[in-house]
């Protein structure tokens, strides 16, 4: 098992997010989170490599107890070294990317391998290049994200991620921000991904994508997990109302 | 009516230059020494550590809310009575630096919550600490918004150290007083003064024109 979330609730303020959310992802398993804007999706997945904190449930990562908060019982919370050590183990790739603009490609990439997985520069950047020519990027070393379309940009940011060797990687709506016809590359980068047996867990509203490459669909409304299936079970015969709600609007 | 007598200014010119020395060198300590504590202060006061927040809060606090002509008072004649003694010279370079540093810690703290949470949440997603995303990401995104402001802190901390001309501490301001009485020309020669100031100033802001562009170049 790759990721564990047991029970999980979590809060900003007065505003509760997730609600009694539990889910596995299981070993080279691609996982595709669907649900309205709101619903918690970019809560969840932040959840997992610690970028939110929860209120309560347990969350296990690679067989590591992350953390544990049940009522009644002693509170566990990973302390902040193991923290950064875990999100090495966990590649994540945002909506606005989020690229270094002050370090060129090649850099932006080697950047974490040199100071975090303390390889060594001329391995970590010869790696880089290798992570860029993954991503179709080999002609653009030298660039700064600013030059490059958006697109690039976020092959870029996946190849950033991949050079940490990380072994499950986290897709907060990859292709929100692109235009339509930059889509097509990203989908592409990261269906080859999938192929390599890469652990994903994906949350997007590109559903050509979920139907190709999902394992397993979620869909979450109002923070919680309100079914959850094959592609087939919930594209074809979804069995809520609110699922099937929303897969028609965003079919059309 | 006296007319303006340019010929006391050339002559006593090079007592100025001279005094325009030390004047230049309390600014430039004071620029570093300041830049230190403002970094440092800067980062207590955005870390997520309650004690270092409340520190650096109170420090800005106490340096920017009290004239820093009274806080030279403080050190030079006040501290004394409780056994601590500073030449004029040391406590100028300490009054500049410790105020100069409160208003620099507002200027990193400012420019550090300018760059886009994003870029915290990339860096900590790639497994970098605090220390690292700080120091690898945020602050060089952060420099170029920097530069303006600090010129300006900068410029108002060389303008400062004339005050410590009432701490006895020779630097220009203190000459042209010496001046002013030993030649009956108070006009020409705190004319004379402001005269080099002006130019100080000047060449200060061209500097960091020039810089700032450069910096944007490069991007
Ligand atoms: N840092 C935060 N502070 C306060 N509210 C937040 C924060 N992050 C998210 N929220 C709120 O939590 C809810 C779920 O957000 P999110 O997980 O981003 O949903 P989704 O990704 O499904 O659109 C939204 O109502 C959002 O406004
Ligand atoms: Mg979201």
């Amino acid at each position: 098992m790759m990721v564990e979330l047991k029970q999980i609730y979590k809060s900003f303020g007065t505003l509760e997010v997730l609600k009694d959310v539990s889910l596995t992802i299981e070993k080279g398993e691609v996982l595709v989170i669907i649900g309205p804007s709101g619903s918690g999706k970019s809560t969840l997945l932040r959840c997992i490599n610690q970028l939110e904190k929860i209120n309560q449930g347990e969350i296990i990562v690679t067989g590591q107890v992350v953390a544990r908060k049940h009522p009644g019982e002693k509170e566990f919370v990973l302390p902040l070294k193991q923290v950064y050590k875990l999100r090495e183990k966990i590649g994540m790739v945002f909506q606005r990317f989020n690229l270094f603009p002050h370090m060129k490609a090649v850099r932006n990439v080697a950047e974490a391998p040199i100071h975090v997985a303390k390889v060594p520069k001329k391995e970590a950047y010869e790696r880089a290049c290798q992570m860029l020519k993954k991503v179709g990027l080999s002609d653009k070393e030298q660039a700064y994200p600013a030059h490059l379309s958006g697109g690039q940009q976020q092959r870029l940011a996946i190849a950033r991620a991949l050079a940490m060797e990380p072994e499950i990687m986290l897709f907060d709506e990859p292709t929100s921000a692109l235009d339509p016809e930059l889509v097509g590359e990203v989908l592409q980068v990261m269906k080859d991904l999938a192929k390599e047996g890469m652990t994903m867990a994906v949350v997007t509203h590109e559903m050509s994508f979920a139907k190709d490459v999902a394992d397993r669909v979620i869909f979450m409304d109002e923070g919680r997990i309100v079914e959850q299936g094959t592609p087939q079970e919930i594209f074809g015969q979804p069995t809520q109302e609110r699922t099937r709600t929303f897969l028609r609007k965003i079919l059309n | 009516m006296n007319t303006f007598d340019f010929e006391i200014i050339i002559e006593r010119f090079p007592i100025f230059l001279k005094a325009t020395i030390p004047t230049i060198q309390l600014t430039l300590l004071a620029i570093t020494f300041g830049t230190i504590i403002g970094l440092i202060i800067a980062l207590m006061k955005i870390s997520q550590k309650k004690p270092l927040m409340i520190i650096g809060t109170f420090y800005t606090w106490i340096f920017r809310g009290i004239p820093l002509l009274v806080q030279l008072f403080i050190i030079y004649y006040g501290l004394p009575s409780i056994g601590i003694e500073f030449s004029p010279r040391e406590a100028a370079a300490l009054g500049l630096s410790l105020c100069g540093g409160a208003y620099i810690a507002e200027i990193i703290r400012a420019g550090i919550q300018s760059i886009d949470k994003g870029q915290m949440e990339a860096a900590y997603s790639l497994g970098m600490s605090w220390e690292q995303a700080m120091f690898r990401v945020i602050i060089p995104q952060s420099l170029k918004r920097l530069i303006p402001p600090m010129g300006n802190e900068f410029i108002t901390l060389l303008k400062d150290t004339s005050l410590v001309a009432v701490i006895s501490m020779v630097e220009l301001l203190r000459t042209a007083q010496t001046q002013a009485s030993a030649t009956f020309k108070p006009f020409e020669m705190y004319v004379t003064a402001g005269f080099i100031y002006l130019m100080l100033t000047t060449l200060f802001t061209i500097l960091f024109n020039k810089l700032e562009e450069r910096l944007a170049l490069s991007e």
